[in-house]
């Protein structure tokens, strides 16, 4: 049997100051997650995908709702208390340049929360720990000595993947970590999430605004629009039958490499 | 009168920065007028130093050593400064990848659209005005009134790209650069501007030259597309001929590589390292690349 492991209820989010009029962007959404599942959320830009993703790890606030991890209900933790849960969630940036220090080696980024979280007892534990990992996401062990400046996209983007992988947690939040990056370099990175998710009975969900990429890795879709829930729902059956509107549009839009004289004529037109 | 617009031939270009490293070998690739053809290749295959070198902007750390860029059958790359001006902006334009960077903050947008029309075309203040609403209008802004008077920073990624459409078309020009318009873009905004690019395309009769790295982008939109690697041309031809028939292995991988919502099993194939390492064999020996039709 399938082990639950995130429950999110009825999830509002509204940002700025609420009593001079904040902006609600995220109006009741439901989500669950098992453990070692993926799940993908998806939906145009300013759907809500990045706001729900975080409000999973209470990163944003929620004003309404419920957010269970593990059975536990963690929606108004304070810092103090939501700390043994942080090292069990973690988060992998769009853009790795901004969420890596530009100033700090690839060693001392991969060490730091090694060390902080206590899953190293000293540094040749940790280093014991890269030098794994690193094997693991497939990068030659020099790059340690690098800055994140001097690594490629794809190479940048492992080194996202192993941080979060290197303290073991139970939740992955991956938002648009594969954007940037070129189709061949795409598919490395994709395969390795995939394989780390299996090897490791990860939970994942990943944010896209490309189906295409979002079926060749996730079990179950969310599908957003303006900060709802449009339809879920397992990804062969969502994507062999859409029944919004919406989700068809979301499939429409995506270039498959294919000519297709009809696929720019106008809707109307059409 | 032949209808060839653009004709580069033998193109070959070295990086000063990198210490006198190839950066464009040998490359040649025409366009008929009205013709869409797409630029592909991955990052740092060459994309932008060919459409920067047709708009006369390579940086001082780019050098050309040889091969010739005919625009309606004169060398931009040996024309007088003078004739270059004249052409650049006016019959050869660019929409950016990113309009951000491209307009300038401090200005409202009806001065950065009427710019040109005044100053190239002699048009009036109040004509300039006039054509700059039908501009906006034609690239389906809602309420151009409103903004011609917008600041950059008052206007969404979207409708920001659009603008630059509209100045891109505005002068008429016989050819339009596009390097990457859409990669920041979500796909159906991306495919809202696909769709005004060909729309403006078709209605003006503009040859595009469309930069891209995706396939899928090249396949709806290009009549013709020219594969790029290590600044070498790979693969050539007719849009549908090169997909449906790729004969290139590294053409191929590509396309295997790429996942698509309707083959589930398919796809996320990266490019196996066998086909990089005859790329670069290919690259070594100068071999010749294959053109279809
Ligand atoms: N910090 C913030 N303060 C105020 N509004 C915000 C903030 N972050 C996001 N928003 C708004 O919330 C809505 C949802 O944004 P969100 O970033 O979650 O969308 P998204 O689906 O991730 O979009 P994208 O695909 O562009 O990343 C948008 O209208 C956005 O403008
Ligand atoms: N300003 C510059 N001076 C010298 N060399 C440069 C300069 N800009 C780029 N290059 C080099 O020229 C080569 C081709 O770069 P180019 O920008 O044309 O690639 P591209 O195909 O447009 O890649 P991308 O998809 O990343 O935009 C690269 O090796 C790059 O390092
Ligand atoms: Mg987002
Ligand atoms: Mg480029």
């Amino acid at each position: 049997m399938a082990e639950r492991l995130i429950t999110a209820t009825g999830i509002e989010v509204t940002y700025g100051n609420r009593r001079r009029g904040g902006v609600k962007v995220l109006h009741g959404v439901d989500l669950h997650l098992d453990r070692g599942e993926t799940i993908g959320i998806v939906g145009e830009s300013g759907s809500g995908k990045t706001t729900l993703g975080r409000a999973l790890i209470r990163l944003v606030d929620t004003s309404a709702g419920e957010i269970r991890f593990d059975g536990k209900d963690i929606t108004h933790l304070g810092e103090e208390a939501m700390r043994p849960y942080r090292k069990r969630m973690q988060m992998i940036f769009q853009d790795p340049m901004a969420s890596l220090n530009p100033r700090h080696s690839i060693r001392q980024i991969l060490a730091g929360p090694l060390l902080f979280h206590g899953l190293a007892k000293s540094e040749a534990e940790a280093d014991q720990r890269i030098a794994k990992m690193l094997d693991r996401v497939g990068l030659p062990s020099i790059v340690l000595q690098r800055n994140p400046h001097e690594l490629s996209g794809g190479q940048r983007q492992r080194i996202g993947i192993a941080r979060a992988a290197l303290l073991e947690p139970e939740f992955v939040l991956a938002d648009e970590i594969v954007s940037g990056l070129d189709v061949s370099t795409q598919a490395q990175v994709l395969n390795l999430l995939k394989d780390l998710c299996r090897d490791l009975g990860l939970a994942m969900a990943f944010i896209s605004h490309d189906l295409s990429v979002i079926r060749a890795v996730c079990d179950r879709v969310y599908v957003m629009r303006q900060g709802r829930v449009e339809e879920a729902g397992d990804c062969a059956t969502l994507f062999d039958d859409p029944q919004s509107a919406y989700t068809r549009e979301l499939l429409d839009a995506i270039p498959l490499p294919e000519v297709d004289a009809d696929w720019l004529k106008d809707p109307e037109v059409a | 009168m032949s209808d060839l617009l653009l004709d580069i031939s033998g193109l070959s270009a070295i990086s000063l920065r990198e210490g006198g490293n190839p950066i464009l070998r040998d490359v040649s690739l025409s366009l008929k007028k009205g013709e869409v053809r797409g630029l592909v290749g991955e990052s740092g295959a060459g994309k932008s130093t060919i459409a920067k070198a047709l708009l006369g902007i390579l940086p001082r750390t780019v050098k050309v050593t040889s091969g010739t860029m005919r625009f309606e059958g004169r060398d931009l790359l040996t024309m007088a400064p003078r004739d270059l001006s004249a052409i650049m902006g006016s019959d050869i334009a660019l929409i950016p990848q990113d309009p951000q960077t491209a307009l300038n903050p401090g200005r409202r947008i009806e001065a950065q659209l009427t710019d040109g029309l005044r100053l190239r075309r002699g048009m009036n203040a109040r004509d300039a005005h006039a054509r700059a609403l039908q501009l906006l209008s034609e690239v389906h802004i809602r309420d151009p009134e409103r903004v011609l008077k917008a600041y950059p920073h008052e206007l969404s990624g979207g409708m920001r790209q659009r603008v630059m459409i509209a100045a891109a078309f505005s002068l008429e020009p016989k050819l339009v650069v596009a390097d990457e318009p859409t990669t920041a873009l979500d796909v159906t905004v991306q495919k809202q501007i696909l769709r005004l690019i060909r729309g403006m395309q078709e209605a003006h009769g503009t040859a595009v030259i469309f930069v891209t790295h995706d396939l899928g982008v090249v396949a709806k939109i290009c009549d013709s597309v020219t594969l790029l690697y290590g600044g070498k041309v790979i693969e050539a031809g007719p849009t549908a001929d090169v997909l449906a028939d790729p004969r290139h292995v590294y053409t191929k991988a590509l396309i295997a590589a790429g996942p698509r919502y309707d083959r589930p099993d398919a796809g996320l194939e990266p490019v196996p390292q066998w086909v990089f390492d005859q790329l670069h064999q290919e690259i070594r020996t100068g071999a010749k690349e294959i053109l279809h039709g």
